[in-house]
């Protein structure tokens, strides 16, 4: 067989081939030792120098085109394979998964605003004190000054444990203000300190749940006065509900515990039923302050000559309302899961100062 | 309290704006709660007359006016009211008025094809009366065209203030328009109040019948007849003012004692004189003596009631309120006047126990001015003498008027000291001056005496409410409060502090929604968590099951979690962070974080779903959960071993007890007991978790923060295969344990890979499959080095376990 009609034949065949087994038979049947090609190949050796000189180039040629082309129909082959495995590989990505669990959970309002209140509280030096929720009349009344007879010390007012064996009874906290005589008593002023927690009273209704929770504010040195007291919390209001001013109204108000005592509405705007603070011309009572009694001062076992103070206190459950728009206050204790979902936050939305309360 | 502008200004001498004067109330503490002004709300109601009233040509019922407002052009007004006629004065409203009685704008109508403009208004619809029967009727002489409110006398704006509790001295219209006087608003009037000269002595004996040391409970009593009185109806300018705040007016006697009580804040009782038997003793009430009181029920009465009594019996329950049988009536000639101080903690409690809500007594718990017992006195009998005529007696006078002693030594520096504001001496003097206090001495001391109508006063700082209220509290400017040292200081936030705000997190991370329950739960389920003790359960609950403060978080979540299923939510995975109470002292309440998942709950998803259906959660949900709180708080794992078995109320061979050594237990974990969810008739698979967070260890301390140094091999690690067929009950964590100990310093971890029970193993045991990470650190392991330590972990594991290796 001459060369050109072999060279025609193998190209013929390799174009021809399927797969790339059969591309592989072809080539040891070209190529492989005993190959039509290689057996050319081999009969160069027997040939005088003037014959090899014309006719190795030749089946050199035949070899190496052979050899390029079996080369480029593998490729060819291997590529097409892929694109056969992918097309029957496709999925449907549309597929919905399941929500994230860490997008999923869900952080109670009232924790989200404690940790609200308690960052900006944090930037102005303020750290954070507790105390039970089970406290002693002493503590929860008369140590703030209440008297003898005060209504608020009635069953209709507060939660009484059973009385021990001398009379005494326990009580549920009316308020987190013992808080603040348990810090008088247990720290020296300077004191700067926040109060949050759990409060009891004996009042279910629309508007009232038997349980909610307070933010207590004291601050204790030689010098606090209305007016650090007053720049104290229109600080507090104005990053609280995150607008560049509000316009605060102090009240002359009275509680046993504070002398002089106010209480401090802030400037809202109700348009459309959307409440709106630094703006419009309603009022909204938001929280009761004052100047530390003299006689709670001595109470915590200072001497109001000496050292003075302020102190403010708030309902956590109505700031997290007034924010974030919750129209009722029983939801906050039913765990309704649509509810939680609705207005609790997710839990990499950690309030700061530095990244902004609210995202 | 209320008040109408006019009666204030019977005390008040001002030109300001009821605007303004609301403004001032509220600004010194008086807050103002509601104005009603009906002349305004009413403005556009003019009487008008009915030109004509025909019947309406399609319809029976209705008449078509022709009515004339004031400007003599007719409007024609279709009307239903039956009393609609020809010549009649009525009031009208225009299109575009609000009518209050309907809560609806008029518009210009057409009613049963006739035209409509405006509409003939009754009592009902002006929110004024009850009456619908008909379209006002006024009389002939009213002025057409005019407001009716204007020509009602409606034209007095009713102000009601909230009174805190400190402010007696304003449960009385003079004292309101003293603090408001001394903002210089106006001139307070003081009208002189000369006694009243009596014509012999009263004949009617007073005793204040008390032990020496009760005598506080009535110190004084005046008492004074009037002869030949004649009571009607009060006049028309007394009962609008009682009427306008509320009050219904009876007759003038009575009429007058309630008009002083608002007036003066001072109340007065009346009796008929010729219905009191005998003389007046003011004592305790014995026990089982009862009293038909002026509202016409019955009162039991006991030993802690102050009464006024008379041969027949009680006759008043003192400072609070009078009997029937000895009230006055039209009847009524002679007329004996009581004014009396009363205890106000006495009042208090007698108000309470029985139930009654007076104005006496709302004034008499707070504190009256004990300096106007008398002068009331006389003022009230000069008003029956001007209303009812008659002779009156000289008083009766028993006790005597408390006399004032509490001076207050005062610096004018307090007030800056305190409220931060530089006050010029002089309007400090001005002001407790205005608001009746004594000064005493020049200089930067002075002394002050309280006036005797506020016995709230006590001290320097009270001094400077009154004068920074008057001054107003929007002088003071806010200044800053200085800066305190916080870099590195203490954390604004204890270790608990910051954990508890970590535990939510890392829950909710997890896909648990947080819940706020409440702290008392019902006795019942407190019982099933190891409370339920007669410590800790409320005297007076609010419902029954809200009664025993909670020993765990757990029942509080597992009813939460019921009551989402029963709305058709039944995979809901909640928690909570919280106090939890195992003593009524501090020491006894505790913070847990505590989570629960229900139905399918799990932590990879919910329900069915393409990619498989969740399974029921189990035991392994609830320890992953608390094992992930654990080391999202950062507490060093390391010492901790999880134990089989929990409290009673989870399932006994599907929990787990966690714990730091034996008498360091943090938590527990695992399926809740059938038992105690048959017990709370809960449904469906539920598991839980709850960890104690203050029992878990601190953090250690450590004066460096650097970590310690990092030691990585550059050999490589291998790895070598155990089954170990042991008996069912030897736990894994037990086989970890005992491989572990076979060369601490080589073996760097170790796992379960696989736990097989069935063909090819004995009954009652199980494979446990573990594989072993050894970790050279100095030379590549030879294979007789590997082969003596494999030796070396079925040995161990054999003796603790007694496993064998799987054939």
């Amino acid at each position: 067989m001459d060369l050109d009609a072999l060279e025609r034949d193998l190209l013929g065949q390799v174009e021809q081939a399927g797969d790339e087994a059969a591309l592989e038979t072809l080539r040891v049947a070209a190529l492989g030792k005993k190959g039509s090609v290689s057996e050319l190949l081999k009969t160069l050796g027997a040939m005088t120098p003037e014959e090899r000189k014309e006719r190795g180039p030749l089946i050199n040629g035949l070899r190496d085109r052979v050899q390029g082309a079996i080369l480029a129909k593998r490729e060819a082959l291997v590529e097409a394979a892929l694109d056969t495995r992918l097309a029957a590989e496709r999925i449907d990505v549309t597929l919905p998964l399941r929500e994230a669990p860490e997008i999923r959970g869900r952080i109670h309002p009232i924790s989200q605003v404690i940790e609200e209140i308690t960052a900006i509280f944090a930037d102005l030096g303020f750290s954070v004190a507790e105390g039970p929720d089970i406290e002693t009349d002493e503590l929860n009344f008369t140590a703030l000054n209440f008297p003898e007879g005060h209504p608020a010390r009635e069953m209709h007012d507060t939660f009484f444990l059973a009385p021990d064996h001398l009379g005494r009874r326990k009580l549920l906290r009316t308020h987190t203000s013992p808080v603040q005589v348990r810090t008088m008593r247990a720290k020296q002023p300077p004191i700067r300190v926040i109060m949050p927690g759990r409060t009891y009273r004996h009042d279910s209704d629309q508007t009232h749940t038997p349980m909610f929770h307070q933010v207590e504010g004291l601050v204790i040195d030689r010098s606090a006065n209305i007016a650090n007291l007053k720049w104290v919390l229109e600080s507090f209001c104005r990053a609280f509900f995150e607008v560049d001013s509000v316009t605060m109204r102090f009240r002359p108000s009275f509680f046993p515990f504070t002398e002089p005592s106010a209480e401090v509405d802030i400037q809202c705007s109700r348009k459309g039923g959307e409440l709106r603070f630094g703006e419009g011309t309603d009022w909204l009572e938001v929280l009761g302050c004052g100047m530390v009694h003299p006689n709670v001062l001595r109470n915590g076992g200072l001497d109001p000559d000496q050292v003075q103070g302020f102190a403010f206190g708030m309902g956590i459950d109505r700031l997290a309302m007034l924010k974030y728009g919750m129209p009722d206050l029983r939801p906050f204790f039913e765990a309704d899961v649509r509810w939680l979902d609705h207005y609790g936050f997710r839990p990499i939305d950690v309030p700061s100062l530095v990244g902004g309360l609210t995202a | 309290m209320k008040f109408t502008l006019s009666w204030l200004k019977d005390h008040l001498d001002t030109e300001a704006s009821l605007d303004a004067i609301s403004e001032t109330l509220t600004r010194i503490g008086l807050e103002v709660e509601g104005i009603e002004d009906k002349a305004a709300a009413l403005r556009p109601y003019v009487i008008a007359r009915v030109i004509s009233a025909e019947q309406h040509p399609n319809a029976d019922r209705l008449r078509v006016c022709q009515v004339d407002a004031g400007d003599g052009q007719p409007l024609q007004v279709v009307c239903g009211a039956p009393n609609a006629r020809t010549g009649m004065l009525s009031v009208f409203a225009p299109p575009g008025t609000y009518v209050p009685g309907k809560d609806i704008t008029l518009s210009v109508g057409t009613i049963r094809g006739v035209e409509s403009r405006g509409m003939l208004c009754s009592g009902a619809e002006l929110g004024l009366s009850e009456d619908h029967d008909g379209i006002l009727d006024l009389p002939a002489d009213a002025p057409v065209g005019t407001p009716y409110a204007v020509w009602a006398g409606l034209d007095d704006p009713v102000i009601e203030i909230n009174l805190t509790p400190n402010r007696a001295d304003c449960a009385s219209i003079h004292g309101i328009a003293r603090d408001l006087a001394a903002t210089g608003i106006g001139t307070l009037k003081r009208e002189p109040l000369p006694p009243v000269r009596g014509e012999g002595p009263c004949p009617t004996q007073v005793s204040l019948a008390f032990d020496a040391h009760d005598k506080g409970l009535c110190p004084l009593f005046g008492l004074r007849l009037v002869r030949g009185v004649k009571n009607g109806p009060s006049p028309e300018w007394m009962q609008k003012r009682l009427r306008a705040i509320g009050l219904r007016p009876i007759n003038a006697l009575v009429d007058i004692t309630n008009y002083l009580t608002f007036d003066r804040g001072r109340p007065l009782h009346v009796f008929d004189a010729n219905k009191v038997a005998g003389g007046l003793v003011v004592r305790r009430a014995e026990e089982g003596e009862s009293l038909v009181a002026l509202d016409g029920k019955t009162y039991r009465l006991d030993g802690d009631v102050i009464v006024i009594a008379d041969a027949n019996g009680v006759e008043s329950i003192g400072g609070i309120m009078g009997g029937q049988a000895s009230g006055c009536d039209e009847n009524t000639t002679d007329v004996l006047i009581e004014s009396a101080l009363w205890d106000p903690r006495a009042i208090a409690r007698t108000g309470r126990r029985l139930g009654i809500v007076t104005d006496a007594r709302y004034r008499f718990e707070r504190g009256v001015d004990p300096a106007f017992t008398l002068p009331g006195l006389d003022l009230a009998t000069r008003l029956v003498l001007d209303l009812c005529g008659g002779t009156p007696s000289q008083a009766n006078v028993v006790g005597d008027v408390p006399e004032l002693t509490h001076v207050i030594d005062f610096p004018w520096t307090e007030v800056r000291r305190l409220a931060g504001i530089e006050l010029s001496r002089a309007e400090m003097k001005v002001t407790l001056e205005a608001l009746g206090f004594h000064i005493a001495g020049s200089g930067d001391r002075v002394k002050v005496l309280p006036p005797s109508w506020r016995a709230d006063v006590e001290g320097k700082a009270d001094l400077v409410e009154e004068i920074v209220r008057i001054a107003g509290l929007d002088r003071i400017e806010p200044k800053p409060l200085a800066r305190v040292e916080t870099v590195a200081n203490e954390p604004m936030l204890t270790v608990l502090q910051r954990r508890t705000r970590l535990a939510r997190r890392a829950l909710a991370g997890r896909g648990l929604m947080e819940a706020v329950t409440y702290s008392f739960i019902a006795a019942e389920d407190a019982r099933l968590f190891g409370g339920g003790g007669a410590d800790l359960a409320l005297a007076n609950p609010i419902a029954a099951d809200l009664s025993d403060m909670r020993p765990s978080l757990v029942p509080g979540l597992l009813r939460a979690a019921q009551r989402n299923a029963d709305r058709g939510f039944p995979d809901v995975a909640l928690f909570e962070v919280g106090q939890c109470f195992a003593s009524d002292e501090p020491e006894g309440q505790s913070v847990r974080a505590a989570g629960i998942r229900r139905g399918t709950a799990r932590h990879g998803g919910a329900g069915r779903h393409w990619s498989g259906a969740a399974a029921p959660v189990d035991v392994f949900e609830a320890k992953a959960d608390a094992l992930a709180l654990l080391g999202a708080l950062g507490v060093p794992t390391g010492g901790l071993q999880v134990v089989a078995g929990g409290p009673a109320w989870l399932h006994p061979g599907r929990s787990g007890t966690l714990q730091f050594g034996p008498k360091t237990v943090v938590g527990h974990f695992g399926e809740l007991h059938p038992r105690l969810l048959k017990a709370m008739d809960l449904k469906g698979a539920q598991v839980g978790f709850e960890i104690v967070l203050d029992a878990l260890p601190l953090p250690r301390h450590r004066p460096t923060k650097a970590k310690p140094a990092l030691a990585l091999s550059g050999l490589q690690a291998i790895s070598r295969n155990f089954a170990f067929v042991v008996a069912r009950e030897v736990t894994a964590a037990d086989i970890l344990k005992a491989a572990q100990g076979a060369d601490r310093k080589l073996i760097a971890g170790i796992d379960v890979f696989d736990l097989y029970e069935g063909v090819g193993i004995p009954d009652g045991s199980k494979s446990v499959a573990v594989a072993v990470r050894l970790q050279p650190s100095e030379r590549t392991l030879t294979d007789a080095e590997i082969e003596a330590v494999s030796a070396k972990i079925v040995a161990e594991v054999a003796k603790k376990t007694g496993a064998t290796l799987r054939a």
